[in-house]
C-alpha cells in the first residue's frame, strides 16, 4: 500500500498460483471450519444479533465523529506523556518510527503483530535502515523469517502446513526439530524471549484506542504484545485512525465481538491496557510512548457510501466464512489486507488503477455481510465498487457486450429471437443433450463445466400451447 | 375468497434452459390454491449487468419486468436469486429514479417459490412418493437475501421413501455467482469441487436447490468429476413426487 509497492498479478493469476499448491485448499479449508465452530460456541447462549446491532451502533457513531474522538484521544494520552503523531500516509508513518529509532540509536525491535505495519511496509524500511526487526507473534515470525506477508488477517501463517514449519526452522536455524506444534513453540518462544530482553524499542499495533482516557488496549493470546509494550525503553503503537471507541463502556461491548469474531474466545488471554509511559513511581514499563495515528487515505472515506469500512474492527470473520478466500487464501489477492474486506477496502485505499479487479474476486453469496460483528454490508459494497469500476475503467468490449445484451433482451420479441438464434447456433456443439466445449466467451464456462443446451421448447413456447389451459384436476380455484 | 392472482416470473434461465421447473412451478401454484398467469413480457431481471456493475443496462431490464408483472397480487419465482434482485435490489436500483414507486411496490409483492407456497399459499404439507437420498442446497441468495430458511426442506419432509441428509456446509456457495462464473473459472469450479465433495460424503444420488443458475453450475462440474450424482429443482421434484407433472401442460 505504499508507492511503488506493485502487486504481484492479477487476482485471476495469483488465484491460478494458489490453487495449484497441492493441500493448500484443505489446509485452509480445515482451519476455516474450526474458526467458523469456535466462532459459534463463543456466541452460543449470546444474543448475537443484538450484540451486532450495538457494535454497529457504536463503530457508526464513533466513525462520525473521529475527529473530536481522536483529538480528545490524542489529548488526554499527552496528557499522560504519550507522544502521538498524526501521520497522514505511510510514509509518513514510516518516517516518524525512523526518527523515534534514530533518536535512540536503536538497531534491534521486538514487534507484535501490527496489520497497520504491513500496510505501510514498515519491516522492509526498518530493514533497509539495518535496523534488526524480529516479529514476536508465532505466526508472523514464521511468515517473517519465510519472507512473506500475512495470509490472514488473524492468523498470518495459516497456509503452512506443521512439517513445512518445522522445515523452515531446521533450514533457518540449522536445528532439527521435529514438525510437532509444542516442541516447534518452544524453540520460538526461546529465541524471542532472548529478543524481548535485548530490543531497545518495541512495536506493536492497536486494537482499540479509548478516547475518553487517552488509554490503548492490545489484545492477544501469546502475550508477546505485553512484552514489546513493556521490557523495551521505547514503545511505538501503530493504529488506523478509525481504531477508536469514545469510553471503555464501548470497549465493553467491542472486545468480546473482537474476541468471539476472531478466534472464537470469549476472552483474549492477554489484554494490556496501556496508559503511558512509567511514572516516578512505576517499578517498570517504557521510557517513552509512541502512538502513530495512520490516516493513509482512510479520511477520503469519511462521508462517503463507503464509511461503514471504517467500522472494521480486523477480526477476520468474514475471511473464514469466504468461498472465495476458503479455495485461495490471502495470497490469491496480492494485497496485505485479503478475503471479503481486503476486496472492498484495497480498492478504496489504494484505487482502481492496482486493486479495480478485487471487487470481482467474489461469488456475492453475502456470507461475509451475515457474519460481520460490525454489520458491515461488504458484499454491497462490493456491488457498489463495481458500478463505480465499471464507470471508471470496464473495457470497451465488456461495455458493448452488456448494452447489446440488455438492448436485445429488453425486449419479448427480440428475446425470443436471440434463443432461436441459440437453438440454431449450439446445433454444432450439443452432443448427447450437453456442452462440453463452446466457442469464447462460453468457452470460460466449458473449460471446467459442461453447459446446458437451449431446450427444444422453451417455458414460453410451451404455455403458449398449453399452460394457459386449467387441467380439471388441479386445484386452481375454479 | 378468490384465489390469489399469481404472476409466474419463470426467470431466463429456466425458461431457455430448464423449462420443466416452470411447468412444475405453475403446477405447485395451482395445486396450491392460486391462478397462475404468465405475463409475456418478461425477460430477465438485469441481474448480470447489474452485478458485473453495468446499472444503466440493468435498469433497462427492469423497466421490462416493471412493466410485466404490474397489476398482479404476487410474483413468484422458482429462484431465489432472481426474487431477490426484484424484492431487494430493484429498490436500490430504481432509487432516485422516476421508478422508485413501482420498483417499491413490485419489491413488496415478489416471492420465491416455496416461500409462497408455504408462508403464503399455506402448503403445509406435500404427500407425494420420490425414491432415494437427497441433499439441500442453500443457494445463497434465497437464504441470506430473502431469509429462506426452511420451506424447501419442510416440503420436501412430506414425501414418502424421500431421505434427507444435510451436507456439513449446505449454505456454502457452490461457485456460480453468475457472471463470476467466467469471470474466474478455476476459482469457480474449486468451489464446485468443494461443495461436490460435501455432495459425496452425504451419500445423496441427487442435490436439491431452488435455483437453476447453481443447479447449471453444480450439474455442469459433476457431469466431469461425478456423473452419478443427479442435480434437481426442488419444484421438479416435488411436483414429479406429488404426481402434479400432468397438470401443467
Amino acid at each position: 500500500m505504499t508507492a511503488g509497492d506493485e502487486r504481484a498479478g492479477t487476482f485471476a493469476e495469483l488465484a491460478h498460483v494458489q490453487l495449484e499448491k497441492p493441500g493448500l485448499r484443505r489446509a485452509i479449508g480445515s482451519a476455516m471450519d474450526r474458526f467458523v465452530l469456535n466462532r459459534a460456541n463463543a456466541f452460543a447462549g449470546a444474543d448475537l444479533e443484538a450484540m451486532r446491532a450495538a457494535g454497529e451502533a457504536i463503530r457508526a457513531h464513533t466513525v462520525a465523529r473521529l475527529d473530536s474522538y481522536l483529538a480528545q484521544f490524542a489529548e488526554a494520552a499527552e496528557a499522560r506523556g504519550v507522544k502521538v503523531f498524526f501521520a497522514a500516509d505511510g510514509a509518513e508513518a514510516v518516517e516518524y518510527v525512523r526518527g523515534v529509532i534514530r533518536d535512540h540509536g536503536a538497531t534491534r525491535v521486538a514487534k507484535g503483530k501490527s496489520m497497520a505495519s504491513e500496510e505501510i511496509g514498515l519491516n522492509h524500511a526498518l530493514e533497509a535502515d539495518g535496523v534488526d526487526v524480529v516479529e514476536t507473534d508465532l505466526g508472523e515470525y514464521i511468515v517473517q523469517i519465510a519472507h512473506e506477508p500475512p495470509s490472514h488477517i488473524i492468523v498470518p501463517a495459516i497456509h503452512k502446513k506443521r512439517d513445512e514449519i518445522a522445515e523452515l526452522f531446521n533450514d533457518v536455524h540449522h536445528t532439527d526439530l521435529p514438525a510437532d506444534p509444542p516442541e516447534l513453540t518452544r524453540f520460538a518462544r526461546e529465541l524471542l524471549r532472548d529478543r524481548f530482553l535485548s530490543a531497545e524499542v518495541g512495536i506493536t499495533g492497536v486494537n482499540f484506542a479509548v478516547a475518553d482516557a487517552g488509554a490503548f488496549v492490545i489484545v492477544t493470546n501469546e502475550g508477546n504484545g505485553r512484552m514489546c509494550s513493556t521490557l523495551p525503553k521505547v514503545h511505538v503503537a501503530l493504529m488506523g485512525m478509525e481504531r477508536i471507541v469514545p469510553s471503555f463502556r464501548e470497549l465493553a461491548v467491542m472486545l468480546p465481538l473482537l474476541t468471539g469474531s476472531a478466534t472464537g474466545q470469549r476472552v483474549t488471554a492477554y489484554l494490556n491496557v496501556i496508559g503511558g509511559p512509567r511514572g516516578p513511581d512505576d517499578v517498570d514499563g517504557p521510557d517513552e510512548v509512541h502512538v502513530v495515528i495512520l490516516d493513509n487515505g482512510r479520511s477520503r472515506l469519511l462521508g462517503t457510501e463507503y464509511r461503514s469500512v471504517l467500522h472494521c474492527i480486523r477480526c477476520g470473520a468474514c475471511q473464514n466464512v469466504c468461498p472465495v478466500y476458503r479455495q485461495v487464501g490471502g495470497h490469491g489477492y496480492g494485497t496485505v489486507y485479503g478475503g471479503p474486506i481486503g476486496a472492498v477496502l484495497t480498492p478504496l485505499l489504494d484505487g482502481f488503477e492496482r486493486a479495480g479487479d478485487l471487487p470481482y474476486a467474489s461469488s456475492l453469496c453475502a456470507a461475509c455481510t451475515d457474519v460481520c460483528p460490525v454489520r458491515i454490508p461488504l458484499h454491497e459494497h462490493l456491488l457498489s465498487l463495481r458500478r463505480d469500476v465499471a464507470r471508471e475503467r470496464a473495457g470497451a468490449a465488456e461495455r458493448s457486450a452488456f448494452r447489446t445484451w440488455s438492448a436485445v433482451w429488453s425486449r419479448p420479441w427480440s428475446y425470443r429471437l436471440a434463443a432461436r438464434f441459440g437453438r440454431a447456433g449450439q446445433a454444432l456443439f450439443a452432443r448427447g443433450g450437453r456442452i462440453r466445449r463452446a466457442p469464447f466467451p462460453l468457452s470460460r464456462w466449458t473449460s471446467g463445466r459442461d453447459l446446458p443446451p437451449i431446450a427444444s421448447r422453451t417455458f414460453r413456447e410451451r404455455w403458449k400451447r398449453t399452460g394457459h389451459r386449467r387441467e380439471p384436476g388441479a386445484a386452481d380455484g375454479r | 375468497m378468490p384465489p390469489a392472482r399469481v404472476a409466474l416470473f419463470v426467470t431466463c434461465l429456466v425458461d431457455l434452459l430448464y423449462p420443466e421447473v416452470g411447468e412444475a412451478s405453475v403446477a405447485l401454484l395451482r395445486h396450491a390454491g392460486a391462478d397462475v398467469a404468465f405475463p409475456a413480457g418478461q425477460t430477465c431481471c438485469g441481474q448480470p449487468p447489474f452485478n458485473a456493475g453495468f446499472v444503466d443496462d440493468a435498469r433497462r431490464l427492469g423497466r421490462v419486468t416493471l412493466r410485466a408483472f404490474e397489476g398482479f397480487d404476487a410474483v413468484v419465482s422458482p429462484s431465489g436469486s432472481c426474487a431477490a434482485m426484484l424484492r431487494v435490489s430493484y429498490p436500490h436500483l430504481f432509487a432516485g429514479e422516476p421508478e422508485e414507486r413501482r420498483a417499491r411496490d413490485l419489491a413488496g409483492r415478489t416471492f420465491e417459490l416455496t416461500e409462497y407456497l408455504v408462508d403464503h399459499l399455506g402448503l403445509d404439507r406435500l404427500e407425494g412418493r420420490w425414491e432415494g437420498r437427497v441433499t439441500y442446497h442453500d443457494a445463497c441468495h434465497g437464504l441470506r437475501e430473502l431469509g429462506l430458511r426452511g420451506q424447501g426442506r419442510q416440503l420436501l419432509s412430506g414425501i414418502d421413501g424421500l431421505e434427507l441428509v444435510e451436507m456439513a456446509r449446505p449454505d456454502a456457495c457452490c461457485g456460480f455467482g453468475g457472471t463470476f462464473s467466467v469471470r474466474l473459472p478455476e476459482v469457480a469450479v474449486a468451489m464446485a469441487d468443494d461443495k461436490a465433495a460435501q455432495i459425496d460424503a452425504t451419500g445423496a444420488s441427487t442435490v436439491v436447490a431452488g435455483d437453476a443458475g447453481c443447479l447449471m453450475h453444480m450439474a455442469g462440474r459433476l457431469a466431469r468429476s461425478r456423473a452419478d450424482i443427479a442435480t434437481m429443482h426442488v419444484a421438479s421434484l416435488l411436483a414429479s413426487a406429488a404426481g402434479l407433472e400432468r397438470a401443467a401442460t
